[in-house]
Protein backbone atom coordinates (compact mmCIF):
# COMPACT_ATOMS: atom_id res chain seq x y z
CA UNK A 1 0.00 0.00 0.00
CA UNK A 2 2.56 2.59 1.09
CA UNK A 3 2.03 6.07 2.39
CA UNK A 4 -0.32 7.86 0.01
CA UNK A 5 -0.42 11.17 1.89
CA UNK A 6 3.37 11.25 2.24
CA UNK A 7 3.62 10.67 -1.51
CA UNK A 8 1.50 13.78 -2.09
CA UNK A 9 3.84 15.83 0.08
CA UNK A 10 6.90 14.43 -1.66
CA UNK A 11 5.59 15.23 -5.15
CA UNK A 12 4.04 18.62 -4.31
CA UNK A 13 5.64 21.48 -6.22
CA UNK A 14 5.45 23.46 -2.98
CA UNK A 15 7.88 21.10 -1.27
CA UNK A 16 10.56 23.59 -0.18
CA UNK A 17 13.51 21.84 -1.78
CA UNK A 18 14.64 24.25 -4.47
CA UNK A 19 12.85 22.63 -7.42
CA UNK A 20 11.09 25.82 -8.45
CA UNK A 21 14.31 27.28 -9.87
CA UNK A 22 14.90 24.48 -12.43
CA UNK A 23 13.25 24.26 -15.86
CA UNK A 24 14.58 20.87 -16.99
CA UNK A 25 15.83 22.31 -20.28
CA UNK A 26 12.67 24.24 -21.11
CA UNK A 27 14.25 27.68 -20.73
CA UNK A 28 16.94 26.86 -23.29
CA UNK A 29 14.37 25.20 -25.57
CA UNK A 30 12.31 28.39 -25.43
CA UNK A 31 15.37 30.54 -26.13
CA UNK A 32 16.22 28.45 -29.21
CA UNK A 33 12.64 28.51 -30.45
CA UNK A 34 12.18 24.75 -30.03
CA UNK A 35 9.29 25.26 -27.61
CA UNK A 36 6.99 28.13 -28.54
CA UNK A 37 3.55 27.01 -27.37
CA UNK A 38 1.51 24.20 -25.90
CA UNK A 39 1.89 21.90 -28.95
CA UNK A 40 5.68 21.97 -28.74
CA UNK A 41 5.52 21.70 -25.00
CA UNK A 42 3.36 18.56 -25.13
CA UNK A 43 5.95 16.86 -27.35
CA UNK A 44 8.80 18.07 -25.18
CA UNK A 45 7.17 16.68 -22.02
CA UNK A 46 6.33 13.35 -23.62
CA UNK A 47 9.90 12.97 -24.84
CA UNK A 48 11.33 13.97 -21.48
CA UNK A 49 9.14 11.46 -19.67
CA UNK A 50 10.08 8.63 -22.04
CA UNK A 51 13.82 9.23 -21.49
CA UNK A 52 15.03 11.20 -18.48
CA UNK A 53 11.70 10.61 -16.72
CA UNK A 54 11.89 6.83 -16.99
CA UNK A 55 15.55 6.74 -15.94
CA UNK A 56 14.94 8.94 -12.89
CA UNK A 57 11.89 6.86 -11.97
CA UNK A 58 14.00 3.68 -12.00
CA UNK A 59 16.79 5.29 -9.98
CA UNK A 60 14.26 6.58 -7.45
CA UNK A 61 12.70 3.13 -7.13
CA UNK A 62 16.14 1.57 -6.62
CA UNK A 63 17.06 4.19 -4.02
CA UNK A 64 13.77 3.63 -2.21
CA UNK A 65 14.39 -0.09 -2.10
CA UNK A 66 17.95 0.43 -0.87
CA UNK A 67 16.85 2.85 1.86
CA UNK A 68 14.05 0.54 2.98
CA UNK A 69 16.56 -2.30 3.35
CA UNK A 70 18.78 -0.13 5.57
CA UNK A 71 19.33 -2.08 8.75
CA UNK A 72 20.99 -0.25 11.66
CA UNK A 73 22.59 -3.57 12.61
CA UNK A 74 24.56 -3.65 9.33
CA UNK A 75 28.05 -2.25 9.02
CA UNK A 76 27.57 1.48 8.22
CA UNK A 77 30.53 1.35 5.81
CA UNK A 78 28.59 -1.12 3.64
CA UNK A 79 25.67 1.32 3.46
CA UNK A 80 27.95 4.15 2.41
CA UNK A 81 29.49 2.01 -0.32
CA UNK A 82 26.10 0.95 -1.68
CA UNK A 83 24.85 4.56 -1.87
CA UNK A 84 28.04 5.62 -3.67
CA UNK A 85 27.53 2.86 -6.21
CA UNK A 86 23.91 3.76 -6.84
CA UNK A 87 24.87 7.42 -7.21
CA UNK A 88 27.57 6.38 -9.69
CA UNK A 89 24.87 4.56 -11.68
CA UNK A 90 23.00 7.89 -11.89
CA UNK A 91 26.20 9.62 -13.04
CA UNK A 92 26.71 6.99 -15.72
CA UNK A 93 23.20 7.68 -17.05
CA UNK A 94 23.67 11.46 -17.12
CA UNK A 95 25.94 12.39 -20.01
CA UNK A 96 25.86 16.18 -19.67
CA UNK A 97 28.06 17.69 -16.94
CA UNK A 98 25.57 20.55 -16.63
CA UNK A 99 22.76 18.07 -15.97
CA UNK A 100 24.87 16.25 -13.41
CA UNK A 101 25.51 19.52 -11.62
CA UNK A 102 21.81 20.43 -11.69
CA UNK A 103 20.80 16.95 -10.50
CA UNK A 104 23.27 17.10 -7.61
CA UNK A 105 22.18 20.60 -6.61
CA UNK A 106 18.54 19.50 -6.49
CA UNK A 107 19.46 16.27 -4.72
CA UNK A 108 21.46 18.13 -2.08
CA UNK A 109 18.59 20.53 -1.39
CA UNK A 110 16.00 17.73 -1.31
CA UNK A 111 18.18 15.77 1.10
CA UNK A 112 18.48 18.83 3.35
CA UNK A 113 14.70 19.27 3.41
CA UNK A 114 13.76 15.61 3.72
CA UNK A 115 16.21 14.99 6.58
CA UNK A 116 14.20 17.47 8.60
CA UNK A 117 10.79 16.22 7.41
CA UNK A 118 11.43 12.47 7.63
CA UNK A 119 14.61 11.91 9.65
CA UNK A 120 16.09 8.45 9.15
CA UNK A 121 19.33 6.51 9.39
CA UNK A 122 19.22 5.88 5.63
CA UNK A 123 19.13 9.60 4.80
CA UNK A 124 22.01 10.23 7.20
CA UNK A 125 24.03 7.48 5.54
CA UNK A 126 23.28 8.88 2.08
CA UNK A 127 24.41 12.36 3.18
CA UNK A 128 27.64 10.86 4.49
CA UNK A 129 28.17 8.80 1.35
CA UNK A 130 27.76 11.69 -1.13
CA UNK A 131 28.57 14.91 0.76
CA UNK A 132 28.51 17.08 -2.38
CA UNK A 133 24.90 16.01 -2.92
CA UNK A 134 23.45 12.84 -4.47
CA UNK A 135 21.63 12.86 -7.79
CA UNK A 136 18.06 14.07 -7.35
CA UNK A 137 16.29 10.73 -8.00
CA UNK A 138 18.59 9.00 -5.51
CA UNK A 139 17.68 11.55 -2.84
CA UNK A 140 14.02 11.34 -3.86
CA UNK A 141 13.91 7.55 -3.50
CA UNK A 142 15.65 7.67 -0.12
CA UNK A 143 13.29 10.41 1.07
CA UNK A 144 10.33 8.35 -0.15
CA UNK A 145 11.43 5.31 1.83
CA UNK A 146 11.90 7.45 4.93
CA UNK A 147 8.38 8.80 4.47
CA UNK A 148 7.00 5.26 4.19
CA UNK A 149 6.50 5.20 0.42
CA UNK A 150 7.00 2.11 -1.71
CA UNK A 151 9.52 1.97 -4.58
CA UNK A 152 6.59 2.31 -6.99
CA UNK A 153 5.43 5.48 -5.26
CA UNK A 154 8.95 6.91 -5.31
CA UNK A 155 9.18 6.10 -9.01
CA UNK A 156 5.85 7.81 -9.60
CA UNK A 157 7.01 10.93 -7.75
CA UNK A 158 10.19 11.01 -9.86
CA UNK A 159 8.28 10.59 -13.13
CA UNK A 160 5.78 13.24 -12.04
CA UNK A 161 8.38 15.86 -11.11
CA UNK A 162 10.29 15.16 -14.33
CA UNK A 163 7.43 16.77 -16.25
CA UNK A 164 5.67 19.11 -13.81
CA UNK A 165 8.74 21.29 -13.20
CA UNK A 166 9.36 21.92 -16.91
CA UNK A 167 5.63 22.47 -17.49
CA UNK A 168 5.47 25.18 -14.80
CA UNK A 169 8.64 26.80 -16.16
CA UNK A 170 7.02 27.00 -19.61
CA UNK A 171 3.97 28.71 -18.11
CA UNK A 172 6.21 31.35 -16.55
CA UNK A 173 8.48 31.83 -19.57
CA UNK A 174 5.89 31.88 -22.34
CA UNK A 175 2.83 33.15 -20.51
CA UNK A 176 0.91 30.03 -21.53
CA UNK A 177 -2.61 29.36 -20.27
CA UNK A 178 -1.95 27.38 -17.07
CA UNK A 179 -5.13 25.33 -17.47
CA UNK A 180 -4.13 24.26 -20.97
CA UNK A 181 -0.75 23.18 -19.63
CA UNK A 182 -2.39 21.24 -16.83
CA UNK A 183 -4.56 19.55 -19.41
CA UNK A 184 -1.33 18.36 -21.04
CA UNK A 185 -0.23 16.96 -17.68
CA UNK A 186 -3.60 15.27 -17.20
CA UNK A 187 -3.21 13.64 -20.60
CA UNK A 188 0.21 12.37 -19.48
CA UNK A 189 -1.13 10.78 -16.29
CA UNK A 190 -1.47 7.25 -17.74
CA UNK A 191 2.06 7.50 -19.12
CA UNK A 192 3.29 8.49 -15.66
CA UNK A 193 1.72 5.36 -14.19
CA UNK A 194 3.29 3.29 -16.97
CA UNK A 195 6.71 4.82 -16.30
CA UNK A 196 6.47 3.99 -12.59
CA UNK A 197 5.42 0.45 -13.44
CA UNK A 198 8.27 0.00 -15.93
CA UNK A 199 10.74 1.46 -13.44
CA UNK A 200 9.82 -1.11 -10.82
CA UNK A 201 9.78 -3.94 -13.33
CA UNK A 202 13.40 -3.09 -14.13
CA UNK A 203 14.56 -3.58 -10.55
CA UNK A 204 14.65 -7.35 -10.25
CA UNK A 205 16.76 -9.51 -7.97
CA UNK A 206 20.10 -8.12 -9.11
CA UNK A 207 19.14 -4.63 -7.87
CA UNK A 208 18.29 -6.09 -4.50
CA UNK A 209 21.89 -7.24 -4.27
CA UNK A 210 23.23 -3.82 -5.18
CA UNK A 211 23.76 -4.52 -8.88
CA UNK A 212 21.97 -1.90 -10.89
CA UNK A 213 23.47 -2.23 -14.36
CA UNK A 214 20.13 -3.46 -15.75
CA UNK A 215 18.28 -0.26 -14.83
CA UNK A 216 17.11 1.68 -17.91
CA UNK A 217 19.66 4.04 -19.43
CA UNK A 218 17.65 5.87 -22.09
CA UNK A 219 19.56 8.86 -23.33
CA UNK A 220 18.11 12.10 -24.65
CA UNK A 221 20.87 13.91 -26.57
CA UNK A 222 18.68 16.94 -27.18
CA UNK A 223 18.14 17.38 -23.43
CA UNK A 224 21.90 17.03 -22.89
CA UNK A 225 22.58 19.75 -25.46
CA UNK A 226 19.89 22.01 -23.99
CA UNK A 227 21.43 21.65 -20.53
CA UNK A 228 24.89 22.54 -21.84
CA UNK A 229 23.57 25.42 -23.96
CA UNK A 230 21.68 26.83 -20.99
CA UNK A 231 24.96 27.55 -19.22
CA UNK A 232 25.97 29.91 -22.03
CA UNK A 233 22.79 32.01 -21.76
CA UNK A 234 23.76 35.31 -20.15
CA UNK A 235 20.11 36.15 -19.39
CA UNK A 236 18.91 32.91 -17.83
CA UNK A 237 16.23 32.91 -15.16
CA UNK A 238 16.44 29.26 -14.11
CA UNK A 239 19.40 27.33 -12.71
CA UNK A 240 18.91 24.60 -15.33
CA UNK B 1 22.62 10.56 13.34
CA UNK B 2 19.81 10.42 15.81
CA UNK B 3 20.64 13.42 17.94
CA UNK B 4 18.29 15.80 16.16
CA UNK B 5 15.54 13.49 15.07
CA UNK B 6 12.85 15.09 17.17
CA UNK B 7 14.08 18.63 16.71
CA UNK B 8 11.56 20.66 14.74
CA UNK B 9 13.42 23.93 15.17
CA UNK B 10 15.25 25.69 12.42
CA UNK B 11 18.11 23.51 11.19
CA UNK B 12 20.36 26.52 11.50
CA UNK B 13 20.56 26.80 15.27
CA UNK B 14 21.49 30.40 16.05
CA UNK B 15 24.15 29.72 18.66
CA UNK B 16 27.71 30.28 17.53
CA UNK B 17 26.99 31.41 13.99
CA UNK B 18 26.85 34.66 12.02
CA UNK B 19 23.86 36.98 12.02
CA UNK B 20 21.96 36.52 8.76
CA UNK B 21 20.63 39.81 7.43
CA UNK B 22 18.06 39.92 4.61
CA UNK B 23 17.89 43.00 2.40
CA UNK B 24 14.75 43.25 0.27
CA UNK B 25 12.80 45.87 -1.65
CA UNK B 26 11.49 46.85 -5.07
CA UNK B 27 13.56 46.85 -8.26
CA UNK B 28 15.98 49.78 -8.48
CA UNK B 29 15.54 51.03 -4.92
CA UNK B 30 19.24 50.58 -4.16
CA UNK B 31 19.54 47.18 -2.50
CA UNK B 32 22.82 46.30 -4.23
CA UNK B 33 24.19 49.79 -3.60
CA UNK B 34 23.33 49.36 0.07
CA UNK B 35 25.05 45.97 0.21
CA UNK B 36 28.16 47.55 -1.36
CA UNK B 37 27.98 50.44 1.12
CA UNK B 38 27.71 48.06 4.06
CA UNK B 39 30.67 46.05 2.79
CA UNK B 40 32.66 49.30 2.54
CA UNK B 41 31.74 50.39 6.06
CA UNK B 42 31.78 47.04 7.85
CA UNK B 43 34.41 45.12 5.88
CA UNK B 44 37.37 46.45 7.89
CA UNK B 45 35.90 45.32 11.21
CA UNK B 46 33.73 42.29 10.38
CA UNK B 47 34.06 38.93 8.63
CA UNK B 48 31.44 39.14 5.87
CA UNK B 49 29.67 36.94 3.32
CA UNK B 50 27.11 37.99 0.71
CA UNK B 51 24.43 35.99 -1.15
CA UNK B 52 22.69 37.65 -4.09
CA UNK B 53 19.40 36.57 -5.70
CA UNK B 54 19.49 37.93 -9.22
CA UNK B 55 16.66 38.09 -11.66
CA UNK B 56 19.05 37.51 -14.54
CA UNK B 57 22.25 35.53 -14.08
CA UNK B 58 24.76 37.18 -11.79
CA UNK B 59 24.25 40.89 -12.48
CA UNK B 60 24.20 41.98 -8.84
CA UNK B 61 27.00 39.65 -7.81
CA UNK B 62 29.11 40.99 -10.68
CA UNK B 63 28.37 44.58 -9.66
CA UNK B 64 29.59 43.82 -6.14
CA UNK B 65 32.68 42.04 -7.41
CA UNK B 66 33.54 44.98 -9.66
CA UNK B 67 32.96 47.42 -6.82
CA UNK B 68 35.90 45.74 -5.10
CA UNK B 69 34.36 46.10 -1.66
CA UNK B 70 34.65 42.43 -0.70
CA UNK B 71 36.69 39.38 -1.70
CA UNK B 72 34.80 38.13 -4.80
CA UNK B 73 34.86 34.56 -3.50
CA UNK B 74 32.75 35.64 -0.55
CA UNK B 75 29.84 36.44 -2.88
CA UNK B 76 27.53 33.62 -4.01
CA UNK B 77 24.70 34.10 -6.51
CA UNK B 78 21.43 32.16 -6.30
CA UNK B 79 19.05 31.90 -9.24
CA UNK B 80 15.34 32.02 -8.59
CA UNK B 81 13.48 30.79 -11.70
CA UNK B 82 11.35 33.93 -12.22
CA UNK B 83 10.22 33.93 -8.59
CA UNK B 84 12.50 35.99 -6.33
CA UNK B 85 9.98 36.07 -3.48
CA UNK B 86 9.68 32.26 -3.53
CA UNK B 87 13.42 31.89 -2.97
CA UNK B 88 13.45 34.08 0.16
CA UNK B 89 10.09 33.10 1.64
CA UNK B 90 8.42 29.86 0.49
CA UNK B 91 11.34 27.73 -0.61
CA UNK B 92 14.53 28.96 1.01
CA UNK B 93 16.55 25.79 0.39
CA UNK B 94 18.92 27.25 -2.23
CA UNK B 95 19.58 30.38 -0.18
CA UNK B 96 20.26 28.42 3.01
CA UNK B 97 22.59 26.19 1.05
CA UNK B 98 24.51 29.26 -0.19
CA UNK B 99 24.69 30.83 3.29
CA UNK B 100 26.01 27.61 4.81
CA UNK B 101 28.48 27.18 1.96
CA UNK B 102 29.96 30.60 2.77
CA UNK B 103 30.07 29.72 6.47
CA UNK B 104 31.83 26.46 5.70
CA UNK B 105 34.37 27.96 3.31
CA UNK B 106 35.19 31.17 5.14
CA UNK B 107 33.78 30.70 8.63
CA UNK B 108 33.52 31.80 11.24
CA UNK B 109 31.74 34.87 9.87
CA UNK B 110 30.15 37.74 11.77
CA UNK B 111 27.54 38.73 9.21
CA UNK B 112 26.02 37.12 6.12
CA UNK B 113 23.94 39.46 3.97
CA UNK B 114 21.27 37.91 1.72
CA UNK B 115 20.09 40.35 -0.93
CA UNK B 116 16.75 39.45 -2.51
CA UNK B 117 15.94 39.95 -6.17
CA UNK B 118 13.93 43.11 -6.83
CA UNK B 119 10.33 42.36 -5.97
CA UNK B 120 7.06 43.86 -4.83
CA UNK B 121 5.82 45.25 -1.55
CA UNK B 122 4.56 41.88 -0.31
CA UNK B 123 7.97 40.17 -0.34
CA UNK B 124 9.53 39.35 3.01
CA UNK B 125 12.22 36.99 4.20
CA UNK B 126 11.38 33.76 5.98
CA UNK B 127 12.61 33.66 9.57
CA UNK B 128 14.20 30.36 8.60
CA UNK B 129 16.58 32.31 6.34
CA UNK B 130 17.07 35.80 7.82
CA UNK B 131 17.45 36.67 11.50
CA UNK B 132 16.95 40.38 10.76
CA UNK B 133 15.73 42.15 7.65
CA UNK B 134 16.00 45.55 6.02
CA UNK B 135 13.47 46.75 3.43
CA UNK B 136 14.74 49.37 0.99
CA UNK B 137 12.46 51.89 -0.74
CA UNK B 138 13.46 54.96 -2.70
CA UNK B 139 11.83 58.36 -2.94
CA UNK B 140 11.36 58.16 -6.71
CA UNK B 141 8.89 55.30 -6.30
CA UNK B 142 6.52 57.95 -4.89
CA UNK B 143 6.05 59.29 -1.39
CA UNK B 144 2.82 57.29 -0.97
CA UNK B 145 4.63 53.94 -0.83
CA UNK B 146 5.08 53.81 2.96
CA UNK B 147 1.36 54.51 3.41
CA UNK B 148 0.52 51.54 1.17
CA UNK B 149 2.29 49.31 3.65
CA UNK B 150 2.72 45.64 2.79
CA UNK B 151 4.73 43.18 4.88
CA UNK B 152 8.10 44.57 3.76
CA UNK B 153 7.32 48.12 4.84
CA UNK B 154 5.41 47.23 8.00
CA UNK B 155 7.41 44.33 9.42
CA UNK B 156 11.06 44.78 8.40
CA UNK B 157 13.37 45.41 11.35
CA UNK B 158 14.66 48.51 9.56
CA UNK B 159 13.07 50.50 6.75
CA UNK B 160 15.55 52.42 4.59
CA UNK B 161 14.29 55.18 2.30
CA UNK B 162 17.05 55.76 -0.25
CA UNK B 163 17.85 58.41 -2.89
CA UNK B 164 16.83 61.36 -0.72
CA UNK B 165 18.99 63.51 -3.04
CA UNK B 166 16.32 63.01 -5.70
CA UNK B 167 13.41 64.10 -3.49
CA UNK B 168 13.19 67.71 -4.79
CA UNK B 169 13.35 66.50 -8.40
CA UNK B 170 10.54 63.95 -8.12
CA UNK B 171 8.39 66.00 -5.77
CA UNK B 172 8.63 63.52 -2.90
CA UNK B 173 7.82 64.87 0.54
CA UNK B 174 10.16 63.21 3.05
CA UNK B 175 8.06 64.44 5.96
CA UNK B 176 5.05 62.61 4.58
CA UNK B 177 7.09 59.45 4.04
CA UNK B 178 8.49 59.62 7.55
CA UNK B 179 5.08 60.20 9.15
CA UNK B 180 3.34 57.45 7.14
CA UNK B 181 6.12 54.95 7.82
CA UNK B 182 5.99 55.65 11.54
CA UNK B 183 2.22 55.13 11.48
CA UNK B 184 2.42 51.62 9.97
CA UNK B 185 5.65 50.42 11.62
CA UNK B 186 4.71 50.48 15.25
CA UNK B 187 7.86 52.23 16.43
CA UNK B 188 10.37 50.22 14.40
CA UNK B 189 13.17 52.38 12.96
CA UNK B 190 13.26 54.20 9.61
CA UNK B 191 16.44 55.70 8.14
CA UNK B 192 16.71 58.10 5.20
CA UNK B 193 19.79 57.72 3.03
CA UNK B 194 21.43 58.94 -0.13
CA UNK B 195 23.96 56.24 -0.87
CA UNK B 196 25.19 58.30 -3.84
CA UNK B 197 26.29 60.99 -1.38
CA UNK B 198 27.16 58.74 1.58
CA UNK B 199 29.07 55.83 0.03
CA UNK B 200 29.22 54.00 3.34
CA UNK B 201 25.54 54.40 4.32
CA UNK B 202 26.88 55.15 7.77
CA UNK B 203 23.64 55.36 9.70
CA UNK B 204 22.53 51.97 8.34
CA UNK B 205 25.97 50.49 9.02
CA UNK B 206 25.71 51.68 12.61
CA UNK B 207 22.30 49.99 12.98
CA UNK B 208 23.69 46.75 11.51
CA UNK B 209 26.69 46.90 13.87
CA UNK B 210 24.31 47.17 16.82
CA UNK B 211 22.37 44.14 15.53
CA UNK B 212 25.55 42.08 15.10
CA UNK B 213 26.77 43.04 18.61
CA UNK B 214 23.41 42.14 20.14
CA UNK B 215 23.36 38.85 18.21
CA UNK B 216 26.83 37.91 19.44
CA UNK B 217 25.87 38.87 22.99
CA UNK B 218 22.81 36.62 22.83
CA UNK B 219 24.17 33.66 20.86
CA UNK B 220 27.90 33.68 21.57
CA UNK B 221 30.99 34.21 19.47
CA UNK B 222 30.63 32.68 15.97
CA UNK B 223 32.70 29.55 15.49
CA UNK B 224 33.34 27.30 12.55
CA UNK B 225 31.00 24.34 12.40
CA UNK B 226 30.76 22.39 9.17
CA UNK B 227 27.25 21.34 8.20
CA UNK B 228 27.54 17.63 7.58
CA UNK B 229 26.74 16.72 4.02
CA UNK B 230 24.77 19.85 3.36
CA UNK B 231 26.67 22.51 1.57
CA UNK B 232 30.06 21.60 0.29
CA UNK B 233 29.56 22.39 -3.32
CA UNK B 234 27.03 25.12 -3.95
CA UNK B 235 27.69 26.72 -7.27
CA UNK B 236 30.05 29.64 -7.06
CA UNK B 237 28.77 31.46 -10.11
Amino acid sequence: MGADAALLLLADSRLPAGGHAHSGGVEEAVRLGAVTGTGDLARFLRGRLATAGLVTAALAAAACELAAADDPADDPADGVELWRRLDAEADARTASPAQREAARTQGRLLLRTSRRMWPSAALDTLARAVPEGPHHPVALGAAGASAGCTPRQAALAAAYTSVTGPATAAVRLLGLDPVTVHRLLADLAPALDDAAHAACASLGDAARQGRWHALPGHSAPALDLLAEGHLTNPMKLFVS
Amino acid sequence: MGAHHDDLHDAAEPDGRALRLGIGGPVGSGKTALVAALCRSLGPSMRLGVVTNDIYTTEDADFLRRAGVIDPERILAVQTGCCPHTAIRDDIAANLDAVETLEERFGPLDLVIVESGGDNLTATFSRGLADRQIFVLDVSGGDKVPRKGGPGVTSADLLVVNKTDLAPMVGADLTVMSRDAAAVRDGKPVLFTSIREDRGAHAVAEWVTDMVDAWRHEHGEPHHHPVHGAAQQAQAS
